[in-house]
């Protein structure tokens, strides 16, 4: 069967199938509901976005799986070994904006245990692995929370500072950086600290040596030498011109630390990959482990890169005095050479690139 | 080629005209037609014009690489988007008004008039205050008048409607200016353009 038949999605979704399991990640199968008990207690996970619940037949409160992080996670015991698991989900969410419903498609992989270095970086390598799946031309941001929350927590201005300039980081905004510093009275040297940190992006070997200056000591020394450990292994990979540290890809604190990353192809308008290190996520949840693991957004890829759709190959006309055998026949013969093709009476509304005419019986 | 979404009117020309002057003209847009977008092939820049409401939408999704847009939109919509630039210009206010004699006494709900939704309840949420909002698309300073509600939540320029309608401002919410915005995707892969653009257009402010 020919490739063209798939869609762009569902090309992207075999081929990372295929690549996670390589990679030892045993495909994961889940329900589509589960608890809603669950979200409420992680509400902030699922970034400002609704979950449809409803009532099952004995009036227990049940969601349409908004996420599929924490399915896995928590059907997960603090076993020993690491636990590598991908999946291929539709995930429901309302829509924050519009408040409609949303159907979307995810693919993704979670890497649960004694989280080391090889595992982060393989983590990483896949991500870019799955963007390359997707189109050549793509990049990876990734950032260092503890970069950022250690300069913080040095400063010491407590958690509505840090949420407020979480979000100015998020959207690069150096204006407001420099007001929200003066209002809550922070040092000159510390808010110029805070501008590197939000006007410094790029390759990683610029990034880090501008950031050495401001991360000169303790914990965010020890994250940025992190950060540098695992770029100088990406770049030893075909990807190094892939990769940026972007420290605007800002996930929420309670969840995530270490390092997080967003994946950007060239053409789509949103970030089409998203992941990180959850062990905080783990550790409210009772768990001593860690875990990694990223989402590919596969609906995302809807029509990218296709050609518009004409239709189909060959339109097949016949009328009332075509033998049917005549229709069958034909229709097989050009099916068999591997076109598409529809057989109707009309051509009204349809969209064709050839046309065969039966009409008038056999000629 | 840079996409850029301006807003209709005064601030987009104006800003529009700062765009020129730092090297980023394109001629046809002075054209008076009724065309929606003008490129420039050697500047490498399509301009169009869309609903001042509207730009952060292009910007967001995608359909525009950057945009000019108030900090009032911004702060209603939250688009996930990067905001690089205050352009200082469009300067005005978010504020709450009344009528010259009214007080509120806060025994009772208060009853607020605004097109800025998001921005009314986060600031009455801050402060613990009871309201109930009135989403008014335009007019917004008749509401008070007419006795439709207690006060309104708007911007506020140079107060002069305010005053002729007997109407003044009683509290300050946020200062508000035209900033520019960049679709976080695009930025990934025009980020040189970009920087230049914002760099040339930053020194002329």
């Amino acid at each position: 069967m020919s490739d063209a038949i798939l869609k762009k999605e569902e090309k992207v979704a075999f081929a990372l199938r295929a690549l996670y399991q390589q990679y030892g990640y045993l495909s994961y199968k889940m329900s589509k509901f589960e608890e809603y008990d669950l979200y409420v207690e992680n509400k902030d996970f699922l970034v400002g976005e609704g979950v449809i619940t409803f009532n099952d037949t004995n009036g227990k409160l049940l969601a349409l799986k908004p996420d599929v992080t924490l399915s896995i996670i928590k059907n997960d015991g603090d076993e020993a070994g690491k636990r590598k698991v991908c999946y291929n989900e539709n995930v429901y969410r309302i829509s924050e904006k519009t408040k409609q419903f949303k159907e979307i498609m995810q693919v993704g992989l979670e890497c649960i245990g004694d989280i080391g270095v090889y595992d982060v970086f393989e983590t990483l390598y896949l991500a870019m692995s799955s963007l390359a799946a997707i189109s050549p031309s793509f990049v990876l941001d990734v950032s260092h929370l503890g970069v950022v929350s250690s300069v913080l927590e040095e400063i010491g201005l407590g958690e509505k500072f840090a949420k407020e300039l979480m979000r100015k980081i998020g959207e690069k905004n150096l204006h407001e950086t420099g007001e929200l510093c003066d209002k809550y009275g922070v040092s000159e040297e510390n808010k110029q600290r805070l501008l590197t940190i939000v006007g410094t992006y790029g390759a990683p070997e610029k990034v880090i040596k501008t950031l050495s200056k401001v991360c000169t000591s303790g914990k965010a020394k020890q994250a940025l030498t992190r950060l540098q450990t695992l770029c100088d292994l990406l770049k030893t990979t075909e990807f190094a011109d892939n990769i940026r540290i972007d420290f605007s890809v800002v996930n929420d604190m309670n969840y995530y630390n270490d390092i997080v990353f967003k994946g950007f192809i060239d053409g789509i308008g949103e970030g089409v990959l998203s992941g990180g290190r959850y062990d905080k996520m783990l550790s409210r949840m009772g768990r001593k482990s860690g875990g990694i693991g990223f989402a590919v957004y596969v609906d995302l890829l809807e029509g990218f890169g296709e050609e518009k759709s004409v239709g189909v190959d060959t339109l097949v006309l016949y009328d009332e005095a075509t033998p049917i055998e005549k229709i069958a026949q034909t229709t097989r013969t050009l099916v068999a050479e591997g076109k598409r093709v529809k057989a109707q009476q009309t051509t009204a509304g349809a969209r064709f690139k050839n046309l065969v005419d039966l009409t008038g019986g056999v000629r | 080629m840079i996409n850029i979404a301006l807003p209709k009117g005064r601030l987009g020309e104006k800003v529009y005209a700062l765009f020129e002057k730092a090297g980023y003209e394109c001629p046809s847009i002075k054209e008076n037609n009724r065309k929606l977008i003008f490129e420039n092939e050697e500047k490498a820049v399509r301009y169009f014009w869309v609903k001042p409401s509207d730009v952060s939408i292009y910007v967001e999704r995608g359909a525009a690489d950057i945009g000019i847009c108030g900090k009032d939109i911004l702060t209603e919509y939250t688009p996930d988007v990067y905001e690089l630039l205050d352009m200082k210009t469009g300067i005005c206010r978010m504020a709450v008004a009344a009528k010259k004699d009214f007080y509120d006494d806060g025994q009772h709900t208060l009853k607020v008039a605004t097109k800025f939704v998001n921005c009314a309840k986060a600031y009455y949420t801050a402060k613990g205050r009871d309201i109930d909002i009135i989403k008014l698309n335009g007019s917004i300073e008749i509401a008070p008048i007419l006795g439709l509600s207690d006060v309104i939540v708007d911007i506020v320029e140079t107060g002069t409607t305010l005053k002729e309608n007997d109407l003044e401002v009683k509290e300050e919410i946020f200062s508000i200016s035209a900033r520019l915005i960049a679709n976080k995707a695009s930025f990934k892969f025009k980020t040189e353009a970009v920087e230049t653009l914002v760099a040339k257009v930053k020194e002329l402010l």
